[in-house]
């Protein structure tokens, strides 16, 4: 439809960014790029510019950066109207306006909603308010954890032990302090890498001091009479005493606000389809609103148009930058979000980092390097194909596998390498813990389901 | 200067640590650690990591307010250090 309503959109349309965070200012930075000099306004409910979230558990955590200076570099003057510290608490999508926390009403001829995640807090509210309780996942969360380390307690017990509980239990024994971590599931990390990296990452934990107990829950926790965490009590019998707490039970999606404007969102996500445009309830697509970050749950082509929704900082980046691209395009000129899912982790000064999708692993196999010395390279299979991959201690190697992943080949992996270990003679089964028994903290989320492969060529059936 | 490095693409080849220690530092064999603010009088020795990162995975920002932290001493070396090849 090229009536010239685009080019109309780009010198004097509207434009509104909800989260003013990682996916919205590098949204924004890209549609001005694209030279769209209408205006764009920035609505955030956290009254800070934008900041990076992972120095939060590391560098934050160990000393070496203060909280309230993690503000993200600017690619670029981006011209907004900010208008920061307050919430949006509506969407009227026929009228194009999102109704915010103070009354205001803001229009836009082309939405684009980057809300993100919040952490998920510890189920008995009471409990979780105790002083001494944390969770971490805003700049205020990290400096507040940061002070009640810095202040010696004679122990901090993390609840969950998914990438952000075990960076914060590294990150506690590196500052000296004792520390417990209870996890449900069998190992660390068993939803994110499954069973055979979790014990790994378990073999991490307990050599570097850490009080790993698994498969337990924290059943209920303990105050003083001054209202000061003081010890909890797990499914176990057990009791920890700690006189800091910090919750690490994962995420859960900022959508509530958009209950009843008819917009396809919900606790999992907002649905959108591969160009990052939101599905009404109805599962049409809307035209004028678009998705992007850990929010967005979006098809991939390369994992069978599965659904994923990722908590990745790198989803954030390469997602903003598609939506921004498609919210300014014709749409025969609008690309598909076919960014190849990564991360990286850094613990007990060990670097993991990931590209594909585990979880969708039914097998492992250790390419190279030994799971006994920390550092390897290990791929997981579906279906007699390479999904993903995981690196300990080996990144340089990430790079070449993510192309064989994108590439579709085949698992077992039939190259040899020189340096693999009897760890990986042959696969073994990825040992991922039951879908339908929650872990802490898995970081994607697989539904739906439709073959098909990365490079959109049609391969019949075998 | 506000800083973020892609750790994504990084590679962990360690030369911003060696060219800005103070701002950039190995944490084990192969995870970065940096300061995302780091001090603007860092400026050249963080501009000479950003050049040297061998994936381009450093952003590097030098706000209006480090230039105003700078001004003083620049208008000393400035000039000098500019024809130097500062970017
Ligand atoms: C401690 C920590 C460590 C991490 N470490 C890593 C790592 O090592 N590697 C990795 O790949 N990823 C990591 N991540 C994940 C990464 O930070 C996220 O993927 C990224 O922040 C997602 O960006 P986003 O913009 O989509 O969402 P967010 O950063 O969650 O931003 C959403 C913003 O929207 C705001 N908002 C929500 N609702 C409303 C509303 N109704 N109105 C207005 N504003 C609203 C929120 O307050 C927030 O500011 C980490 C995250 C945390 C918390
Ligand atoms: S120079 Fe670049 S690749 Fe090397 S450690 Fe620094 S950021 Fe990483």
């Amino acid at each position: 439809m090229r009536d010239g309503s685009l080019e109309h959109l780009k010198r004097e349309g509207r434009i509104v960014v909800v989260g003013a965070s990682l996916a919205g200012l590098r949204a924004a930075e890209t549609m001005r790029e694209k030279g769209f000099a209408g205006s764009l306004t920035m609505i955030g409910d956290e009254p800070y510019e934008p900041y990076d979230r992972p120095p939060l558990s590391k560098q934050v955590l160990l000393g070496n950066a203060v909280a309230d200076h993690t503000a993200l570099p600017r690619r670029r003057a981006i011209d907004a109207d900010w208008r920061l510290g307050v919430p949006a608490t509506g969407l009227d999508m026929a009228a194009r306006r999102v109704r915010l926390g103070n009354g205001d009403e803001v229009e836009y001829d082309r939405l684009l909603i980057a809300t993100g995640v919040r952490a998920r807090p510890w189920p008995n509210a009471e409990e979780g308010a105790l002083q001494g309780v944390f969770v971490l996942r805003t700049r205020d969360d990290g400096e507040g954890l940061q002070r009640a380390l810095a202040a010696g307690p004679r122990r901090v017990l993390v609840i969950g032990a998914g990438f952000t509980g075990s960076e914060i239990a590294s990150a506690c024994r590196e500052r000296g302090l004792d520390v417990t971590v209870a996890e449900r599931g069998e190992a660390p990390l068993v939803g994110a890498l499954g069973g055979v990296i979790g014990e790994v990452a378990a073999g991490m934990h307990r050599e570097n001091g850490v009080d790993l107990r698994t498969g337990v829950m924290v059943t209920s926790l303990e105050s003083d009479p001054s209202g000061r965490v003081r010890a909890a009590h797990l499914s176990d019998g057990s009791t920890v005493e700690a006189e800091v707490v910090v919750v690490s039970l994962g995420a859960q999606r900022n959508t509530e606000w958009l209950a009843g404007s008819g917009l396809g969102a919900g606790p999992r996500g907002i649905a959108c389809d591969a160009g990052c445009r939101a599905f009404d309830v109805r599962g049409i697509v809307t035209d004028d609103i678009y998705v992007a970050g850990d929010v967005a749950r979006s098809p991939h082509a390369l994992f069978g148009y599965q659904f994923l929704s990722l908590e990745h900082w790198g989803n954030a980046v390469a997602q903003a930058d598609t939506a921004a691209h498609n919210m300014l395009s014709e749409s025969t000129d609008r690309r598909p979000h076919l960014w190849v899912p990564a991360f990286w982790s850094s613990q007990f000064g060990v670097n993991i980092k990931s590209v594909g999708v585990p979880p969708m692993g039914t097998e492992i196999m250790i390419t190279q390097g030994s799971l006994a010395e920390r550092r390897f390279a290990a791929v997981y299979g579906y279906q007699g194909r390479m999904i993903a991959a995981v690196t300990f201690d080996n990144c340089r190697w990430l790079p070449f596998y993510e192309q064989q992943i994108e590439s579709t080949a085949p698992f077992p992996p039939p190259f040899s390498t020189v340096d693999r270990r009897s760890d990986g003679i042959k696969p073994l089964p990825a040992d991922f813990p039951d879908p339908s028994v929650p872990t802490h903290g898995p970081t994607i989320t697989l539904s739906g389901y439709s073959p098909a492969d990365r490079k959109m060529t049609f391969t019949p059936g075998r | 200067m506000r800083l973020v490095v892609d750790l994504n693409r990084c590679q962990g080849y360690a030369q911003c640590a060696f060219l800005a220690p103070d701002v950039f530092a190995m944490h084990g064999d192969e995870s970065l650690l940096y300061n995302p603010n780091a001090d603007p009088e860092q400026r050249e020795d963080v501009l000479r990591a950003v050049a040297a990162c061998p994936v381009q995975a450093i952003l590097l920002e030098i706000t209006d307010e480090d230039m105003a932290k700078m001004a003083a001493p620049q208008a000393v070396a400035g000039a000098g250090s500019a024809s130097g090849g500062a970017r």
